[in-house]
């Protein structure tokens, strides 16, 4: 059995090595650099792109540190702050709504994600060995639930119906399964030599076994790309919580941010639990913005080199 | 039986490594029974995610019979009495609320079909034209950011910077010109939704175009080239030509969702800018339906909306056909 070969080099066809995306156009005979003026452009075009992007974010974190008297002679936002100071983050995670809001919003996604991982895996591997029972219905199922959606009304309905109404559950099951994610784990999943989980097999390994022993471990990228996919839907989750969740003690928060950023709700003393006097408003604000930030800038740097490998093959077999 | 038919494997394997080679030790000519209880362990996986699918995406197509019944709570699907076509006869005699939101649906549609469709495009062949990796790979990671943050995230981002007392009208003021009334206008409501969705969305749907890019054979620029090609017809002859089944792709299955424009995005600039220019269909079923108990009414739009979605999905497959192309999924 080759099994020894092909552990060595998981199995990824779609993707090219870099060396091979540095396209050797720039060594072509015949073909010049673009004038500097065409160059000048593209940096500028770039240049301000990524401005428009990274500004805003400068501008939030300023002015969630930023001293009082600063921002009030600025009138709201500022660039860059005078100095650092830490109350806004201090009052709102000192208990009190956005604390709350904070801690659900953490434990939808941390279950969430486990669940969604673990049932979509599970679910792709049973479908990725061609020929097996029913694979193909299956994913037939899969692939139309993509397509269409049964409408607001009537999957309210539904969850109101099996009791989900008022209940942090309402914010994971809907959404569990992704068929998107189900694919581009399954299209991963059968690029495994079956060789590898024969050999396996014969050696007397179940299923589970060799789910758990073998697939899972050869596609870590994969599983990091679409945990992140599903982490990212539950901390972002809105539209669940603003339909199924009437009681505002369960808010996660995206609803607390939309409360007391976007329609402006003051923040007082006793949403915060704080006994004396507050930072300033936009501080407060712009605090509750970052800690709904926060995760998602945290985890970025480091699943961001698995994007592209995990998303192409994704879209290119998909 | 893995044993006999490891010699029939190695063949297939050796020429197609690329290809799923797991079909040849599973024979589909077992009656079903053999088959289920050989694969009973791989059912089982998929049991708990396919139960989940079903109930939540299949189970509710069922509930939209409510579309033709006069749906009471404590009745129940069940016990609600039919109407027939009532509801959708409220709809089409003309609903004014009903058009306005259609309207404003459309609008939407068309805006995002002319600008947020091709923005990625353009700036897919604008980042494919950098010569430095590192540059490009630096500018894609920040434009992709945006693509993370959630619709509360970004619309609360653009209030702070366009908002009345936000960073551009401070800006303004301090610099004594007249302040711009951005947000919660509704003469530019439409235009303001396309830049967000342009905002938040371009970077990162860039990764398809450039994913088709890099399978673009380098030998065929440099044939290009040695031929008397400059860079804007290499552009035209070789690096469109390469996008063009993806553009395709992207545009069919846009066009199943061009009834929904954005309800998280939307509902939350609601209460900001008023019902005119801001209700769309997905809008119009929620405040009608869940919000306001009209049921039967609001069911019935979701339901035109979702068949329509789909039979422009099918229908412009089959126009993809006609012109040879692959489309979503071959014939």
């Amino acid at each position: 059995m080759s099994a020894t070969r092909t552990v060595e080099r998981p199995p990824n066809p779609p993707v090219t090595p870099p060396t091979r995306q540095r396209r050797g156009r720039r060594l072509v005979l015949g073909t010049p650099l673009p004038p500097w003026y065409v160059q000048v452009a593209k940096a500028l075009v770039l240049g301000i792109f990524c401005a428009l992007v990274i500004a805003p974010f400068v501008a939030i974190i300023s002015t969630s540190i930023a001293p009082r008297d600063q921002i009030s002679r600025a009138g709201g936002l500022v660039l860059w702050p005078d100095a650092v100071n830490l109350d806004a983050y201090r009052s709102i995670l000192s208990g009190g709504v956005v604390t709350q809001a904070a801690l659900i919003s953490v434990g939808v996604t941390v279950v969430g994600t486990a669940l969604s991982l673990f049932t979509s895996c599970l679910l792709a591997y049973g479908l990725s060995r061609p020929g097996s029972f029913a694979s193909r219905p299956m994913l037939l199922i899969i692939l139309f639930s993509m397509l269409f959606s049964a409408g607001i009304i009537p999957t309210y309905l539904l969850v109101r119906g099996v009791g989900l109404i008022d209940t942090l559950w309402a914010l994971i099951l809907p959404t569990m399964i992704s068929g998107f994610n189900v694919v581009v784990l399954r299209s991963f999943f059968m690029n495994i030599p079956d060789e590898l989980l024969e050999s396996a097999r014969i050696d007397g390994a179940g299923e589970w076994r060799i789910f758990s022993g073998i697939v899972i471990p050869l596609s870590k990228a994969v599983l990091a790309v679409i945990g992140l996919f599903y982490a990212v839907s539950y901390w972002n989750a809105y539209f669940n919580a603003l339909i199924y969740l009437n009681d505002s003690g369960l808010w996660p928060l995206q609803l607390v941010l939309r409360t007391y950023v976007i329609n402006e709700t003051a923040l007082s003393n006793t949403d915060l639990s704080v006994a004396e006097n507050l930072p300033a408003q936009p501080s407060l604000q712009m605090a509750i913005l970052v800690v709904s930030l926060v995760p998602i800038l945290i985890v970025y740097p480091f699943l961001q080199r698995h994007f592209a490998k995990g998303m192409m093959i994704g879209a290119v077999k998909g | 039986m893995p044993q006999s038919t490891a010699e029939r494997r190695a063949a297939p394997v050796a020429a197609a490594p690329s290809k799923p080679v797991g079909a040849t030790h599973r024979r589909p000519g077992l009656p079903w029974w053999r088959r289920l209880s050989r694969d009973r362990m791989l059912v089982l996986f998929a049991l708990p995610g396919m139960l989940a699918v079903l109930l939540f995406q299949y189970v509710p197509l069922l509930g939209n019979v409510i579309a033709f019944k006069a749906y009471q709570p404590f009745l129940g699907i069940g016990e609600s009495p039919w109407v027939g076509l009532e509801n959708f006869r409220i709809i089409f005699n003309g609903d004014p609320a009903f058009l306005a939101a259609l309207r404003n649906t459309l609008i939407l549609t068309g805006l995002q079909a002319l600008l947020v469709f091709p923005a990625p495009i353009v700036l897919a062949l604008l980042l494919n034209s950098l010569f430095s990796d590192r540059i490009k790979r630096l500018v894609q990671n920040v434009l992709y950011l945006p693509h993370f943050l959630s619709w509360v995230i970004v619309v609360a981002v653009f209030q702070q910077m366009l908002g009345g007392s936000g960073l551009l009208n401070n800006f303004l003021r301090t610099h004594d010109m007249a302040a711009l009334e951005i947000i919660g206008n509704p003469d530019v409501f439409h235009l303001l939704l396309t830049a967000q969705i342009i905002w938040k969305d371009t970077g990162w749907a860039t990764i398809i175009f450039l994913a088709a890019l890099s399978t673009v054979d380098p030998q065929l620029y440099e044939a290009a080239a040695v031929d008397g090609a400059g860079r804007l017809r290499q552009m035209w002859h070789i690096t469109l030509p390469a996008l063009k089944g993806v553009i395709i792709l992207l545009f069919i299955l846009r066009l199943g969702d061009s009834l929904s424009v954005g309800f998280e995005q939307i509902i939350l600039q609601q209460a900001a800018v008023g019902r005119g220019v801001s209700e769309v269909l997905d809008t119009y079923v929620y405040n009608n339906g869940i919000v306001g108990g009209q049921w039967g009414v609001s069911a019935a739009v979701g339901l035109v909306k979702g068949v329509v979605g789909v039979i422009l999905v099918l229908g412009a497959n089959k126009v993809a056909h006609i012109f040879g192309e692959q489309g979503v999924y071959k014939s």
